[in-house]
C-alpha cells in the first residue's frame, strides 16, 4: 500500500549515543584501508542509487519543465486541471482523520501495553502487528469484505450506522474514514512496536523515583513517559504525513469494485498522475504532479535527516 | 479510597485492549474461515462458523483453475520478482553497508546522507518517475522493470551500515590486514560470516516490501501473464459477483467468482509473508528497532 505499512522504520538512533560513533572517521584502525576498496564495496549500490533513485527524479523534473507549451507550463496544466485540487483535498481529509486517530491510539495503546506484564504485552503487540503482513492489495480486499454489510463480521456495527448494502458503506463521503481505517489497521501495530522500544529506553531509575514520589501508573505515563517519547511521536507523524500524501493502493483497488461508484480513477494525486499518463499519454503533466509529491516527500525526509538528528551519519 | 477507582481503570483498560484485539484480529480469522463456506452460507451462518473441508477444497479448486490457472501464474510472477529483487538487494546492500561503515573514501558521508533521504522518502513517490524512466529506457514490460527497483533498497544499506559499525570489532579487521589479508579477503572471510543475522534481516525486509508492493507492478505490467498476485487480486475483484454484479448477468460467458473464492485467493497471496512474520517475529522486531533500543 502506498501508506507506509511495512514500516521502512529506520533504525533511529538517539542523540545520546552520537558520541560513540563520532570517531569512525579518524579511526586509526581503519588507517590501512584504501579508498579503492571502499569504492569497490559501494559500487553496485551506488550504481542502483544513481539509476533508480536519482535519474528518475532528474528525468521527471526534466519532463515536467520541458513541454511544448513552454517552461513550467506542465505545472500550470497540473494546477489548472480540474481534478488536481479535489485530489489533494481528498488526501488532506484522509490524513487529518488518519494522523489524529493514529497518534492518539498508538500512543495511548502503547502506554497501556507498557504497563502490562512483559509477556502479556508481547502477545498484544504481536496480535496488533499481524495485519502488517497484509499490506498491499490484500488488506484492501479484506476490508472490502469487512465493509460489506451482508457478509461482514462487523455487520451489526454497519447496520447500526444504517448501512445495509456495500454501496451504502463506500459512499463518497465515507471514503476518507474508510481509507484511514485501512491504513491504521495495517500500520499501527508496527508503530506500537517502535514506540514500545522507545519506552524501554527510559531509564529504570527515573520511573522508580516517580513511583516513590507517589505518581500512579496513569500519571507516570502522562507526565514522565509521554514527554520522553515525544520525539518518536513527531517522527511517526512526519513519516506518516509523507506516506499519506502518496495514497494510491486503497482508492485504486476499491475503485475496481463497480459498486464502489464513489471512487474515481483520480481520487488521490498519485492516481491522477497515473491517470493522465496512462489515459492521455500526457507524461509532462504526470511528471509535474509527481514532482509536487516528490518535493513533499523529499522535504520531509531532508528535515528529518538534517534537523531531526534521529539518524546516525557518524 | 483509591482502590475501587484503580479497579475501574483496569477494567476499562482491558475493555479497550479487547476491542482493539478484535479490530486487528477478526478480519484475519474471518478471511481464513470464508473459503470453507459457500457464498450463501457466508450470509446465513455465523461469521466465525467453520463450513466444511469439502467446500474448502472446492473453493480452492475453483480459484486455482480460474481463467487458465491465472492464480498460479501470478504466484510464480510474484516469486520471480520478489526473489530476484531480494537477491539483488542483498548483493548490493551488504557490501555497501560494509564499505560505508568500515572503509574510508571521499564521498562516503554524502552517499550516506543521500541513502537516508531516499530511505525516509516514501518509496511510492519514486514510482511514476521510475515508470517514465523505464519507459524511456525500453525496459517497460520486462521483468527488470520490477527486479531492478526492488533491488534498490536503501533501508537495507542503512541496516547493514548500522550493523557493521557496531557489531564488528575493528581490531579484528586491522589484525587480519596486518596478517596480509586483502580487502576482499577481510570482507569475505571475516565480515560476511559475522554478518549472517543482518543478511537475513535485509532479505526479510526486501522480500516483504517486494511481495506486498502494489503501485510499482501496477504501472509496470500490462498483461495478466505478467501480473504478480497483488495485481491479480485486484483483477479478481472485477470478476466477483457481489462487488461487480454486472458480470453476473445470466448467460454471460465470464466465469463468475464469489466472495469465498476471492477470500481464498487473498489467503494464497498473504500466506508466504504471514509465515515469515510468524517465524521471524523476533528478528523482525530487532530490525525495526535497530539502534533504537539499548542492548
Amino acid at each position: 500500500m502506498s501508506v507506509p505499512s511495512v514500516p521502512a522504520v529506520p533504525g533511529g538512533r538517539t542523540n545520546v549515543r552520537r558520541g560513540r560513533w563520532a570517531g569512525v572517521k579518524r579511526d586509526h584502525r581503519l588507517a590501512g584501508t584504501s579508498p579503492i576498496a571502499g569504492y569497490f564495496f559501494v559500487a553496485l549500490y551506488a550504481g542502483l542509487l544513481v539509476l533508480l533513485g536519482i535519474a528518475p527524479v532528474v528525468y521527471a523534473i526534466y519532463l515536467a519543465l520541458t513541454n511544448s507549451g513552454g517552461f513550467g507550463s506542465s505545472f500550470v496544466d497540473a494546477f489548472n486541471d480540474y481534478r488536481f485540487v479535489p485530489a489533494f483535498e481528498h488526501v488532506l481529509e484522509f490524513m487529518v482523520i488518519w494522523l489524529v486517530a493514529q497518534t492518539v491510539l498508538v500512543v495511548s495503546l502503547t502506554l497501556m501495553l507498557h504497563n502490562l506484564a512483559p509477556r502479556i504485552g508481547a502477545f498484544f503487540r504481536f496480535v496488533f502487528y499481524i495485519p502488517g503482513a497484509l499490506a498491499g492489495a490484500a488488506s484492501v480486499v479484506v476490508w472490502l469484505f469487512m465493509l460489506d454489510p451482508t457478509a461482514s463480521p462487523f455487520s451489526p456495527i454497519l447496520h447500526w450506522f444504517g448501512y445495509g448494502q456495500f454501496d451504502n458503506t463506500v459512499a463518497p463521503g465515507n471514503l476518507p474514514v474508510i481509507f484511514a481505517i485501512m491504513a491504521f489497521w495495517t500500520g499501527a501495530g508496527a508503530w506500537m512496536v517502535v514506540m514500545y522500544g522507545a519506552l524501554n529506553n527510559i531509564p529504570h531509575e527515573l520511573l522508580e523515583s516517580a513511583e516513590m514520589d507517589g505518581a500512579n501508573a496513569f500519571k507516570t505515563a502522562l507526565f514522565i513517559k509521554l514527554p520522553l517519547i515525544r520525539k518518536w511521536v513527531v517522527y511517526m507523524l512526519v513519516l506518516s504525513f509523507a506516506g499519506g500524501t502518496q495514497l494510491f493502493v486503497e482508492p485504486t483497488v476499491l475503485s475496481s469494485a463497480a459498486l464502489g461508484v464513489g471512487v474515481s480513477k483520480y481520487w488521490s494525486p498519485n492516481q491522477l498522475a497515473w491517470f493522465v499518463a496512462s489515459q492521455y499519454d500526457n507524461f509532462n503533466e504526470a511528471a509535474a504532479i509527481s514532482v509536487v509529491l516528490l518535493v513533499l516527500g523529499l522535504a520531509v525526509a531532508a528535515v528529518l535527516v538534517w534537523r531531526g538528528r534521529l539518524f546516525e551519519v557518524d | 479510597m483509591a482502590f475501587p477507582r484503580r479497579h475501574l481503570l483496569r477494567i476499562v483498560g482491558f475493555g479497550v485492549l479487547l476491542f482493539f484485539t478484535l479490530f486487528f484480529f477478526v478480519p484475519i480469522i474471518w478471511l481464513f474461515l470464508a473459503p470453507t463456506k459457500s457464498d450463501g452460507q457466508l450470509l446465513t451462518q455465523s461469521p466465525f462458523a467453520f463450513g466444511s473441508f469439502g467446500t474448502l477444497g472446492a473453493t480452492f479448486h475453483r480459484i486455482v483453475t480460474y481463467s487458465d490457472d491465472s492464480l498460479l501464474i501470478w504466484l510464480k510472477n510474484s516469486a520471480i520478482y520478489s526473489f530476484g529483487g531480494t537477491a539483488l538487494a542483498v548483493i548490493a546492500a551488504i557490501p555497501a553497508g560494509y564499505g560505508l561503515a568500515l572503509t574510508q573514501f571521499v564521498g562516503r558521508r554524502a552517499l550516506l546522507s543521500i541513502t537516508l533521504v531516499v530511505m525516509i522518502m516514501p518509496a511510492t513517490a519514486l514510482v511514476l518517475p521510475l515508470f517514465l524512466e523505464i519507459n524511456k529506457l525500453g525496459l517497460y514490460g520486462t521483468i527488470w522493470a520490477l527486479i531492478l527497483p526492488f533491488g534498490f533498497f536503501p533501508f537495507g544499506v542503512y541496516l547493514a551500515y548500522i550493523y557493521f559499525s557496531s557489531a564488528i570489532p575493528k581490531d579484528l579487521l586491522a589484525a587480519a590486514r596486518m596478517d596480509g589479508a586483502t580487502e576482499w579477503g577481510v570482507f569475505r572471510h571475516i565480515a560476511v560470516p559475522l554478518a549472517r543475522p543482518i543478511i537475513g534481516l535485509v532479505a526479510f525486509f526486501a522480500f516483504v516490501a517486494s511481495w506486498n508492493n502494489f503501485f510499482l507492478p501496477f504501472v509496470m505490467t500490462y498483461d495478466s501473464s505478467q501480473y504478480p498476485l497483488q495485481i491479480g487480486l485486484q483483477q479478481l475483484i472485477g470478476s466477483t459477483a457481489s462487488f461487480n454484479p454486472a458480470n453476473y448477468s445470466a448467460g454471460s460467458s465470464i466465469t463468475v467468482l464469489h466472495r469465498p473464492d476471492l477470500a481464498a485467493a487473498v489467503t494464497v497471496a498473504i500466506i508466504p509473508v504471514l509465515l515469515v512474520f510468524l517465524f521471524a517475529q523476533r528478528a523482525l522486531v530487532t530490525g525495526m528497532l535497530a539502534g533504537a533500543t539499548k542492548e
